[in-house]
């Protein structure tokens, strides 16, 4: 049994008085491919936003690598992590945003390069040498020196994982993003995430609405309901043998 | 019909002569404020945007000390008028505590500048702001620190935003620099008012070389100004 590289235990998050997560317990194993599924406004998205810094959980541990990610030692107590803290633990986790982010001041190329060369001190070289490679897998090869406004949305979620990809993270996060696509655009995307989970030893997570898609690369499926996660499980436990009604509505739905 | 189109004729050349001649007397004599302004123009511009910078940024301090203390700095300023302040640091600052603040060309430019600098700063705190959040969200996944985040992804974006209004400002601040002539630095402003109470008759033809003046002065920061707005439609997130 390998140790999980996340843990989550007992993560609440509420938003003022709305509970968004109630009690979270989750366990990712190293290069474990997860899929979270689950009804709008559910949590689903939070867990991963937490998991990124992005969002502070109210109560709870998150352990990523046997370290607690929001909390670190002082003086034999466990205090609120500082952005030093935080800045070591998460260095292993990427993310990859609905709406892309890309840096719209920088080429396609420097997008990529920016994060290894500034917060890793990578020699440049050899740093150019990997986000060129990283590009052209994502099929971008020939777009190094175009600026995101140039490119469409597909493109643009490409460079956005190429970009996550040169850090080189243990954990890949994934939130929605096909959402903003045009729908004749998802494929392309769907194409680099599926090329991704067969070949690389990373763990994912992939937030989603693409119901088969998921369901044909994850490893362990969760379905996330009400601020708790009402089904985990392989992806034929959780579709073909759950009993869970809510969760035979929700795939109804997506499914027709 | 051929008399009184003899005599009609050379009235108005005359008065084009008179014209021509005030003109080419009075240009030089107005041109010598010239330096004035755009020395002080250059000077309070510079500033004004260190200002700017420096008050902005430290209004989007987490200390709540440094952010009260410059959101003060910028209240004053902004809330009171540019010629009353200049009139307080030359005459009122100097009787009151003592205090010379220098030549009255440094006064004139520590007053413009840290005027413009509040409005400036303003700008410069709006256009970080506005910077979208997901910029800074991709930056920490990228796990960039909070200065890398702002020096790599925030700033050079909320720049390229700044640049029309900074025009706009710049614009407002040479016109602004005639109220030197109020505490008697000789500007194109102050060779005009000596031209008029010289010559009543002239201060028509004056002001409006006055006018022609700063407008020409201006040219150049309005083509700026264009260009800064070309630049900031490109390359930048928001929303």
């Amino acid at each position: 049994m390998t140790e999980p590289i996340v843990r989550f235990q007992d993560v609440h998050k509420s938003f003022g008085d709305f509970d968004v997560l109630k009690g979270i317990n989750l366990d990712i194993k190293p290069a474990e491919k997860v899929a979270v599924i689950g009804p709008s406004g559910s949590g689903k998205t939070t867990i991963i936003r937490m998991l990124m810094t992005l969002e502070e959980p109210s109560s709870g541990d998150i352990i990523v690598d046997g370290k607690n990610l929001w909390k670190m030692k002082k003086k034999e107590k466990m205090v609120k992590a500082n952005e030093k803290h935080l800045r070591e633990v998460r260095g292993d986790i990427g993310m990859v945003f609905q709406h892309f982010n890309l840096f719209p001041h920088m080429t396609i190329l420097e997008n990529c390069m920016t994060a290894p060369i500034h917060v890793k001190k990578e020699n440049k070289e050899e740093v150019r040498d990997r986000s060129v490679k990283m590009l052209e897998r994502v099929g971008l090869g020939d777009k190094l020196d175009s600026y995101p406004n140039q490119l469409s949305g597909g493109q643009k979620q490409r460079v956005a994982m190429a970009r996550a990809l040169v850090m080189r993270p243990k954990i890949m996060l994934f939130d929605e993003v096909t959402s903003a696509l045009d729908p004749e655009l998802v494929g392309e995307v769907l194409e680099v995430i599926r090329d991704l989970a067969k070949h690389e030893d990373m763990a994912m997570v992939l937030v989603t609405h693409e119901m088969d898609f998921a369901l044909d690369i994850a490893d362990k499926v969760l379905f996330l309901d009400e601020g708790v996660i009402a089904e985990q499980g392989t992806a034929s436990e959780v579709i073909e043998h759950s009993e869970n009604e809510r969760l035979q509505g929700f795939l109804r739905r997506f499914r027709g | 019909m051929f008399n009184l189109e003899f005599y009609s004729e050379p009235k108005p050349k005359l008065e084009g002569v008179i014209i021509m001649n005030a003109i080419i007397e009075i240009f030089p004599q107005l041109a010598r404020g010239l330096h004035v302004t755009i020395t002080v123009l250059l000077a309070s511009a510079i500033l004004a945007y260190l200002m700017a910078f420096i008050a902005g940024l430290c209004r989007l301090s987490g200390n709540i000390i440094i952010r009260k203390f410059t959101g003060f700095y910028v209240e004053v300023f902004r809330g009171t008028s540019l010629i009353v302040q200049l009139f307080w640091l030359y005459y009122a600052i100097p009787m009151l505590f003592g205090i010379q603040l220098g030549s009255n060309w440094w006064t004139g430019v520590i007053a413009i500048g840290l005027n413009y600098g509040a409005y400036l700063s303003e700008v410069v705190r709006g256009s970080i702001l506005s910077v979208a959040q997901g910029q800074s969200e991709a930056a920490t996944a990228l796990n960039m620190s909070r200065f890398q985040r702002m020096r790599l992804v925030i700033f050079p974006q909320a720049v390229r935003m700044m640049l029309p209004e900074f025009g706009n400002y710049t614009i407002q601040m040479l016109k602004g620099t005639s109220l030197v002539s109020l505490i008697g630095m000789t500007d194109i402003l102050y060779y005009g008012d000596i031209l008029r109470s010289s010559n009543l008759s002239q201060a028509p033809i004056v002001y409006l070389l006055v006018l022609v003046f700063y407008f020409i002065l201006a040219l150049p920061l309005i083509w700026l100004t264009r260009k800064g707005e070309h630049i900031s439609k490109k390359g930048v997130a928001n929303g």
